[in-house]
């Protein structure tokens, strides 16, 4: 056995409340889990993805108390008191987010994976600003990258919901 | 990835993170955001036993100016520089804040943790050194003020004794009619630079009365470009003295070869960013608002 696996079971759980799409849930946490790994694997909220797991692609990118981070990058114990959106809060009473829809109906996504962080970062990027510009809008999803669509699709996507969003 | 196995223990005050660190000792780390050490402790490149968490320290997220100075409390994060109205009445703060990473890392990551990392590409204690600024510490042994300069020693190393630990930064307000630009250059928006460039400088008319550059991504440490500077102090800017002064700063320069580009690479993007550095503080001095930042592909 080595000494790393004999500290672990010397280090004590730490409790957490964390509000996660709405509803509180108290746990105790090993300290090193990770957020994304806490909402995936205890909360089974599998919508949020691991992609690079080092900060770079945003796959994991959820709201902590309305700001987008890298689930990936941030301990549980950090989120304890904290208000979490995930990309399964998008959807309400069956009916898609305008976002959800836009980037159905522009095909803004082709193997899919990249799309949770995506639409997160695009939920705060239209939260502060409902009417980007093409500049905006490239500065606002600059931490979430995609393999297959080169982009410009997800670009029509978020355009044509923050236009749908302006006229509800 | 999971980091190795640490115990946790939140901080609710500065003089309790120094007694925490300083109980635990050497297997302690400070943790404030996390968007750097967190990413080093997902690859084991260190393994703390204790992780002393700060970010709940009240009143350590401000930015106050007066007296000459400007303080930043060491847990502002990247984001609430950059939206604050520092970085519009200081371009060159803006700069630096808006070009860190990406969005979701501005929202985490501190001005503290960034310049406790050592990490010679992370931005703050490039652009602080351009600013001339000291980093405010607090530790068993009381407070005291380092020049960034000398704070951060060698590759990921600061001068930080066991227990100590980073309050805030601060440094003289610019003098009215001096300006600066905060340059660099990035494979992509979540990337650390290839290379980066802060550059102050203090005109009169084209004369240049005084400039202060460093240098990011440059070697070990920032580096203080101080034969460029030599190269536009007291002289008329033309074409020709900058392009010295480049050639100055790149020579300085100490890169080192890795998957980011080659030395020479490096080099060609640290002439080139001093000469956009000089461009826009010119342009600022003579009050126009420029808006730059890190550029990518």
């Amino acid at each position: 056995m080595s000494t790393t696996e004999v500290v672990a079971h010397e280090v004590d759980k730490i409790p957490v409340e964390i509000t996660v799409n709405g509803t509180v849930y108290r746990r105790e946490v090993e300290p090193r889990l990770l957020l994304v790994q806490f909402i995936r694997e205890d909360l089974r909220l599998t919508g949020t993805h691991i992609g690079c797991d080092t900060t770079y692609c945003g796959a994991c990118t959820i709201l902590l108390d309305g700001e987008p981070v890298k689930s990936c990058t941030m301990l549980a114990v950090q989120a304890d008191g904290s208000d979490v959106q995930t990309v399964e809060s998008l959807e309400k009473d069956g009916e898609l987010h305008p976002l959800q829809t836009a980037f159905s109906e522009n095909h803004g996504l082709q193997c899919g994976y990249c799309t949770p962080g995506m639409l997160m970062s695009s939920v705060a990027l239209l939260a502060k600003n409902p009417n980007p510009s093409d500049k905006d809008i490239r500065k606002g999803i600059q931490g979430n990258l995609c393999r297959c669509t080169g982009y410009h699709n997800i670009f029509k996507s978020i355009e044509a919901a923050a236009a749908a969003m302006r006229e509800e | 990835m999971y980091p190795a196995p640490f115990r946790y223990h939140r901080a609710g005050s500065v003089a309790e993170a120094i007694r925490m660190l300083g109980d635990i000792g050497e297997g302690a780390r400070a943790l404030a955001g996390g968007q750097s050490l967190l990413v080093l402790l997902k690859v084991r490149f260190d393994e703390p036993t204790d992780l002393v968490d700060l970010a709940r320290i009240p009143d350590l997220d401000t930015i106050d100016q007066g007296n000459g100075e400007i303080r930043i409390g060491a847990l502002t994060t990247h984001a609430s520089i950059a939206r604050s109205e520092l970085s519009t009445a200081i371009p060159i703060v803006g700069d630096c804040a808006n070009g860190i990473a990406d969005n979701q890392v501005r929202s985490r990551g501190t001005i503290g943790g960034n310049v406790c990392s050592g990490d010679p590409s992370c931005d703050w204690p490039t652009l602080l050194a351009t600013l001339d600024a000291q980093v405010h510490c607090e530790g068993p042994d009381g407070k005291r003020a380092v020049p960034v300069t000398e704070f951060v020693e060698d590759l990921y190393a600061t001068v930080l004794g066991q227990g100590e630990i980073v309050t805030g930064i601060s440094f003289p307000t610019p003098a009215v009619g001096s300006a600066g630009a905060y340059v660099g250059f990035k494979r992509c928006a979540p990337a650390y630079p290839t290379s980066s460039v802060g550059l102050q400088l203090a005109l009169n008319g084209d004369d240049c009365e005084d400039v202060r550059i460093a240098l990011g991504s440059s070697g070990l440490t920032s580096i203080h470009a101080t034969d460029a500077e030599a190269e536009l102090r007291g002289k008329t800017l033309t074409d020709d003295v900058i392009a010295k002064a480049a050639e100055a700063a790149a020579a300085q320069a100490e890169p080192i070869e890795d998957q980011r580009g080659s030395e020479d690479f490096k080099r060609s993007l640290i002439d080139t960013l001093v000469k956009r550095g000089v461009g826009v503080a010119r342009r600022r001095c003579a009050g126009e608002t420029v808006e730059v930042s890190h550029e990518y592909y």
